[in-house]
């Protein structure tokens, strides 16, 4: 079925749109296969609301039909329109049978699941070239990047086909002295074959972080040889590596029951496991969805609010995820070990914990690429599904199926630590808030499919544009710099006292009045460093650096945590 | 002094509230303060507690490394030291006991405080806020509004200032006969006028009007009023009490306005809590915080509990409803609750706030607090807990309004020329009995006590160090554009004070601050400036003219930079490069971390 048999009424005039905060405008309204678009016919300067259907989450229509009028008077419908951006939208759309035309139209077009149907597949402005370079970065790079790695560590691409492990990319980084038979056991002992592999190493100390999914021991405590001595070729020597745990010791436990489990202390006695319980799939999902609905609803006394707030656990999640990514830096930077990161399935809170330890160890990964490679290494090359998981967002009422908000919390996670450290980040909130639109819905093809095997397979890289490219275009680029960014080669460790942590009123409050009155003031602390740079010169003193150094300190929680293990 | 058994004990440890760190120091006792030196040289962190600031002292059971002893702080602070010897610890605690116990005003710091100024240098800082300077920048007196004697010898209510301003057709009689038929004598005067549409706010307590009694003189007071606003027909009675309480009050012979026998009037419940729930919100909020290892779910449960968020959007919304009705209806308000000192004092200070961008810059923000809260009589002695202490009477209504203020500074970030330091010194000197302004209960104690001749003035030493409280986003253009603030009352706006309520606990905090960071490129900025000019000034002496290269032809870019690229001026970037760290760093990090140690 052609794309445009789905659209019965293309084009309705008349039609009001309401916006929160903004005055009633009237227009036209189009339906096209990949677009809704609203013109205001008006004025001479016409003002346009173009919205990718993708974006859109949920609908909701309510027609009134005045009986004994003629139809062309009387009927109208109202559309409301939910996105996935949390914008949500009124259309008055006069004329019963148009009103439904077009929401049976949008419904159908913004749940389309064929990949190569979507608008990435379609988009071609003319400033972009499909031939230009795809990406940012990839394994080898890492490793060329890495001169640590050189020594112990190699590339291998065992998986260049994708049959050892349909998740990853087809190449990866392990120890050098563990062939690819072993990686291929070791594969078959890990839910989904994700083996362990190298996702950081520490510039300082040669330290890394691993990641991976569950072993799968199952109850007969089950072992692998080959597993085992890949870990051990990890740590090489040193006497200690942690394992940090993303479940329960509990439900680690229980896991064992479905054929999964954990790696036991006896046959990995050099391992030190730690048990940090975090929520998954749809528990994460109900928590934006309560957060969201908590958020829209003005009304609240603010017992209520605080109530909703609570029973989101929305900063409950925050709050484990940063504990937890602090726990492995601790591990990394202060105590000197290895770690290996896992839940159960390797391909969310594994993700989402790791690349966390990265920005806070790494001032690499703080600049606007850095930060984007980081992405693309540990996100979308590792092979977080975000086609299942950000299938639909906090409005939809479709059942549930893969969805979860994981990226977004890393999103809010990395705000968290923005506004405890300012000047360490070289990307604005700004940025943030565009990754957290493109990953719902986007013109570009970086977050397409569910893994690189997928992708390949789609022709994404052939057929589609690179989001990180075009953000690193430096006209684009400007509007994401943190104008106060000043680079510290330091941890950056955030405090995770409950009092420390806030809701990211600029994604949630997006489209309130408040969100402006902000910009105003981001614009306005721009104005003010620009004339700095100006006045000052091209030589500004960095002396400001050396009265941070005593200021970043490690917050003190992680140290109980560990003396009790 | 002879409190003082041991001014000095080495070897404390002092605990980390939220962590097992702890460092060792020497603690000193003087008569002022108490204070703990950081034994190791690198950092030597020194606290410095003034007395006044010690809300309570526990010594709790002999553990293995020493005497442990608890001092709460007024500001929030909490420490924890650990003294090797029992007998050292309680003669700490008993000395403190004595000290934090002033038993006469004589003994509060401010008397002692000596900042090295000459007379008149402090007298001019208490001639700073001029109150009938204030009254006239709203336009009063006014062919409607006019200053009286009636109070001139504090006669008629004695918590009252000397100056009152009332209604021209308010006569003699009707005041006396008005103030007898209010709590405390405290009859209805104007606290704030809106030049605009001439609307007042007007502020009084309840009236004694119990189940049926009247009063003809009170009537023709709220009249009198009413009529001398020609824009509305009626004026708003707002009692910010909750129903139940105003209604509780009418068996104690007091109560609220009975609508039929005053004409045109509206009268309104507003439903803020009394001085005992918000003490025992305010308690239970700190213990939540101050909870070790605290969950996401139990602080924000917590929060919910302790109800505080929701008292303050109570004050938030009544200061609201009070603002409109002046700016939008353009009707007058009486604003009362019972004894017109606490719930009146927050409304009609932050809706003036809401109403007026004056209020909203540094100078101006002082005067309003001078007016509403120190002129008018809210109790500071007795609410902070200055001396001779009754529990009871004790009080977090002043840190409710700063906090109020607070929540507008999140939601505005332009709109205020002070940043939230300023808010937290000024709590910080209420409770620190360091200058004479905040001593006493009512104008007519602070005269006996002859605060201006004896003690320093507050607002003095704020504007000294301005530089530290600008807000660098401030907007006076914000302020023409946006002369009503119009607050947004969701929810989800009020937030946790963080920098308030853990202003000491340094683990909590960002680790960097925009606010500093920005606050050092607008300094420099304005320094830079500061040299270009005084370089220009040097050139013009050396005959070169530069104005003409500035100003009339912009176009020829050219010339401008000849003129920069000329020596002078690349030496004077050179030394200013040089200066501008070693000049600015120091000033400006005290502003978060030592923002509270007393200049003593």
């Amino acid at each position: 079925m052609e794309l445009s048999e789905h659209i019965k009424t293309a084009n309705v005039e008349d039609v009001t749109l309401r916006r929160p905060f903004h005055p009633a405008l009237r227009g036209t309204l189009c339906v096209t296969s990949h677009h809704l678009l609203f013109s205001d016919r008006k004025d001479e300067a016409s003002w346009q609301l173009l919205i990718l259907l993708k974006n859109i989450d949920a609908i909701e229509k309510s027609v009134e039909n005045l009986f004994g009028y003629p139809r062309a008077m009387g009927s109208s419908g109202t559309i409301t329109i939910k996105c996935k951006d949390l914008l949500v939208l009124q259309l008055e759309i006069p004329g019963m049978e148009e009103c439904l035309n077009i929401a049976s139209s949008i419904e159908a077009l913004s749940s389309l699941e064929s990949v190569t149907e979507m608008y990435p597949f379609f988009y071609r402005p003319s400033h972009l070239t499909l031939n230009g370079p795809w990406g940012l970065s990839s394994t080898e790079q890492y490793y060329k990047q890495t001169e640590r790695l050189w020594d112990r560590w190699r590339v291998s691409t065992v998986n260049s086909d994708y049959s050892v492990c349909p998740s990853y990319p087809s190449a990866v980084i392990v120890p050098r002295e563990v062939d690819d038979d072993k990686l291929i056991r070791s594969a078959r002992f890990r839910q989904g074959g994700r083996f362990p592999v190298l996702s950081y190493c520490h510039h300082r100390n040669g330290m890394v972080i691993m990641r991976s999914s569950q072993p799968l021991t199952g109850a007969n405590k089950k072992r692998c040889k080959e597993d085992e001595l890949l870990l051990q070729a990890v740590i090489d020597g040193s006497e200690l590596g942690y394992i940090i745990d993303l479940r329960s010791a509990q439900q680690a436990q229980q896991a064992r029951m479905t054929g999964g489990g954990f790696e036991s202390k006896s046959f990995y006695s050099h391992w030190k496991r730690i048990h940090r319980h975090h929520e998954r799939g749809k528990i994460v999902q109900e928590s934006l969805i309560k957060l969201v609905e908590a958020c829209s609803d003005p009304s609240h006394s603010v017992d209520r609010w605080l109530s909703k707030l609570e029973n989101s656990k929305w900063l409950s999640h925050v709050h484990s995820a940063l504990s937890t990514a602090g726990l492995v830096v601790e591990c990394v930077e202060r105590d000197g070990h290895s770690v290996l990161v896992h839940g159960s399935e390797g391909t969310d809170n594994t993700l989402l914990v790791s690349s966390l330890a990265q920005l806070i160890l790494d001032p690499a990964s703080r600049t606007v690429t850095g930060f984007l490679c980081l992405l693309e290494r540990e996100w979308i090359q590792a092979g977080h599904p975000f086609q299942q998981r950000c299938a639909h967002s906090a409005y939809s009422h479709a059942r549930l199926k893969q969805e979860c908000p994981i990226f977004l919390l890393l999103l809010d996670c990395v705000w968290q630590v923005w506004r405890q450290f300012p000047l360490a980040l070289e990307f604005s909130e700004a940025l943030l808030l565009r990754l957290a639109q493109e990953v719902y819905a986007s013109n570009y093809g970086t977050f397409l499919c569910n893994s690189e095997q997928e992708r390949c397979a789609a022709g994404v890289k052939e057929n589609t544009h690179c989001l990180f490219q075009s953000l690193l275009r430096p006209d684009i680029e400007e509007q994401y710099l943190n104008p106060l960014y000043e680079p510290t080669d330091l941890a950056i460790w955030p405090s995770v006292h409950p009092q420390s942590l806030q809701l990211w009123t600029g994604l949630f409050l997006r489209w309130t009045e408040y969100a402006q009155n902000m910009e105003e003031a981001r614009e306005e602390v721009w104005s003010i460093v620009k004339e700095h740079h100006e006045q000052a010169g091209p030589d500004r003193t960095n002396n400001t650096l050396s009265t941070h150094c005593d200021t970043l300190t490690p917050f003190e929680n992680l140290m109980d945590e560990l003396t009790i293990l | 002094m002879e409190h003082i058994r041991t001014p000095k004990v080495e070897q404390v440890k002092l605990l980390d509230r939220f962590s097992n760190k702890s460092v060792i120091g020497t603690l000193h006792l003087t008569a002022t303060h108490l204070i703990f030196v950081e034994s190791n040289s690198t950092s030597a962190q020194e606290i410095w507690i003034l007395h006044h600031h010690i809300a309570s002292v526990e010594k709790l059971s002999l553990t293995t490394s020493g005497c442990p002893l608890l001092i709460q702080c007024r500001n929030f602070r909490l420490v924890h030291f650990v003294i090797p010897r029992e007998r050292d610890c309680h003669d700490i605690y008993s000395s403190l006991l004595r000290l934090l116990r002033p038993v006469s005003y004589d003994e509060l710091y401010a008397f002692s405080y000596n900042p090295k100024q000459n007379d008149q240098q402090r007298e001019e800082g208490w001639q700073l806020i001029d109150l009938a300077a204030e009254f006239e920048r709203m336009g009063v007196p006014c062919d409607q509004w006019q200053l009286t004697d009636v109070n001139r010898e504090y006669k008629v209510c004695e918590t009252y200032p000397r100056d009152l301003y009332v209604p021209i057709t308010a006569s003699k009689p009707i005041i006396v006969g008005s103030s007898k038929f209010r709590s405390k004598g405290r009859f209805p005067v104007l606290t704030y006028f809106y030049q605009e549409k001439k609307a007042a706010v007007c502020r009084c307590s309840q009236p004694l009007s119990g189940f049926s009694a009247r009063c003809l003189e009170d009537e023709h007071m709220l009249q009198a009023i009413s009529k001398s606003n020609h824009n509305s027909r009626y004026i708003y009675v707002m009692d910010t009490r909750p129903k139940l309480n105003a209604l509780a009050n009418r068996a104690a012979g007091k109560g609220y306005e009975n609508e039929d026998n005053y004409s045109n009037i509206r009268f309104q419940f507003v439903g803020i809590e009394n001085i005992h729930v918000m003490r025992g919100s305010l308690q239970k909020l700190l213990e939540v915080v101050g909870t070790r290892s605290l969950s996401m779910t139990d602080y924000l449960v917590g929060l919910e509990n302790s109800g505080w968020l929701r008292h303050i959007k109570a004050i938030m919304d009544a200061a609201i409803f009070l603002a409109k009705a002046v700016t939008v209806e353009g009707a007058s308000v009486l604003v009362h609750c019972s004894d017109g000192w606490d719930r009146t004092a927050q409304v009609c200070a932050l809706g003036s706030l809401l109403m007026d961008p004056y209020y909203r810059t540094i100078k101006g923000f002082m005067v309003l607090i001078e007016k509403d809260w120190i002129s008018f009589g809210h109790k500071f002695a007795d609410r902070c807990d200055q001396l001779d202490p009754d529990p009871k009477e004790v009080s977090p209504i002043f840190t409710q309004f700063l906090e109020c203020v607070w929540q507008l500074t999140e939601q505005f970030p332009q709109a205020f020329e002070f940043s939230e330091w300023f808010l937290i010194q000024i709590h910080e000197h209420v409770h620190s009995c360091q200058f004479g302004n905040f001593l006493g209960n009512s104008q007519r104690q602070r005269e006996v006590l002859q605060l201006k001749e004896r003690t320093y003035s507050l607002w003095a030493h704020l504007l000294s160090e301005k530089q530290n409280y600008l807000n660098p986003v401030y907007s006076p253009s914000f302020a023409e554009s946006h002369p009503v603030l119009e607050p947004s009352t969701q929810a989800c706006h009020f937030k946790f004070w963080r920098n308030m309520y853990h202003q000491y606990d340094r683990s909590m905090h960002p680790r960097q601050s925009i606010l500093k960071q920005v606050l050092t490129f607008k300094e420099s900025n304005r320094e830079l400036e500061g040299t270009v000019q005084a370089l220009k000034t040097k050139l013009q002496k050396f005959g070169v003219s530069t104005s003409p290269l500035k100003e009339d032809a912009p176009a020829s870019t050219d010339g401008e930079r000849t003129v920069e690229g000329s020596s002078a001026t690349e030496n004077g970037y050179g030394e200013l490069t040089g200066s501008f760290g070693s000049k600015n760093e120091p000033a400006v990090v005290t502003l978060e971390f030592g923002v509270a140690r007393m200049t003593c």
